[in-house]
């Protein structure tokens, strides 16, 4: 019991206390699991941070149900995991009540007229600092290319069928290569 | 029944999103085309929220549009429910998945053809997210309420857009600090069209 409440505990800080997830996340993970509980060392953080990057969901979720699971099985996998995500429950909550009724004045409506640029340009940014890192040949950039194409011609098609047929254009194309070669 | 779709849409979400937190967002406009929950420029708001609040953003973003469409319907002990649901929608898949690849993890990190499927997938999600980041150049940077195709660009908005574009590749800061700065300006300037 003790050992949940400590799992709990250390990810409800990590949730608390990292501002969108990725590499500030990674830090507060090493100081938490690694420094402060020697649940893990910094070599398995990573091993764990890798997997958590290359299965579907959040990474952060990902990354705590892992931890949680080696230390105490299942039960530690939903304590940590609910631990990280409660922060976000609470802070979001409070801000959305908050925010609904300010939306109703002009000021609030123009900062958020800016704000809305701004998030504009972050998921451009997004977009060119993943394309640096997934395009690494023809075939990767007409992929990119086609769910563009795709998901802008169809609004409302599900990302699920593009992920599938990406992952099976992917598997077709290797058997072909591996005959080849 | 709302509750239901909610959890329905966002444990698709968590189980088909690769990449982080971002990757969230193509699910999200898919959502709000589909289901008419929010418009584009409600997510914009939310993502800027969810960027900057702590937490990671694909939670943040599950919580608010829960909260969104529960207190559209039932009021605040609907937003409430809401934003539970669609979190637990979320973090449901990773936490079976996890438990699965746990037991595998060696196994599951050297497979061939694992590899090979998010090889492929990256580009793909890439794609989408700048389908995302075209809609968010629409809700931002152009106005609705006109006919004629140069009223439609908002000037203050195009030039706070490349100011910050360059600026954001020039100077590494956290995205807080530039939401917050357009904030100011966007109050100053009164952008955003009403």
């Amino acid at each position: 019991m003790k050992k949940l409440w400590e799992l709990f505990s250390a990810f409800f800080r990590i949730g608390a206390f990292t501002f969108g997830g990725g590499y500030a996340m990674l830090s507060l993970i090493q100081r938490e699991v690694v420094d402060n509980k020697k649940w893990a060392t910094d070599e398995e953080v990573l091993d764990y941070y890798a997997v958590a990057q290359c299965t579907p969901g959040v990474i952060a979720v990902n990354t705590a149900t892992f931890i949680g699971y080696k230390q105490k099985g299942i039960l530690g996998a939903v304590a940590a995991t609910f631990g990280v995500v409660l922060p976000s429950l609470i802070i979001i909550t409070a801000i959305a009540s908050v925010l609904q009724n300010f939306m109703e004045y002009e000021i609030v409506q123009h900062i958020f007229g800016g704000i809305r640029v701004a998030v504009a340009v972050l998921i451009v940014n997004a977009v060119i600092t993943m394309g640096k890192k997934s395009v690494k040949d023809v075939l990767c950039a007409t992929l990119a290319v086609l769910s563009f194409a795709v998901s802008i011609i169809f609004p409302d098609l599900s990302p699920v069928f593009v992920v599938l047929a990406a992952a099976l254009v992917g598997l077709v194309t290797m058997k072909r290569g591996g005959n080849k070669a | 029944m709302i509750f239901l779709w909610l959890f329905i849409e966002f444990f698709k979400t968590g189980l088909f999103s690769i990449g982080g937190g971002l990757a969230t967002i193509p699910f999200l406009t898919a959502m709000g085309e589909k289901w008419g929950w929010f418009t584009n420029e409600t997510l914009g708001n939310m993502i800027a929220v969810g960027e900057s609040t702590p937490g990671p953003i694909g939670v943040n973003m599950a919580t608010y549009v829960g909260y969104t469409v529960g207190m559209d319907k039932y009021g605040i002990w609907g937003a409430l429910l809401g934003g539970f649901i669609a979190t637990l929608g979320l973090v449901l898949p990773s936490v079976i998945i996890i438990l699965i690849v746990a037991r595998i993890l060696k196994a599951f990190k050297e497979n061939k053809l694992v590899e090979r499927c998010f090889y492929s997938i990256r580009p793909a999600v890439t794609g989408m997210i700048a389908t995302a980041a075209v809609m968010m150049i629409k809700s931002g940077v152009f106005t609705k309420n006109s006919n004629n195709i140069f009223r439609m660009i908002d000037i203050k908005a195009l030039m706070l857009f490349a100011v910050l574009l360059i600026c954001t590749n020039k100077i590494k800061l956290h995205p807080i600090f530039y939401i917050i700065i357009s904030g100011v300006i966007g109050a100053i300037f009164k952008m955003g069209a009403i």
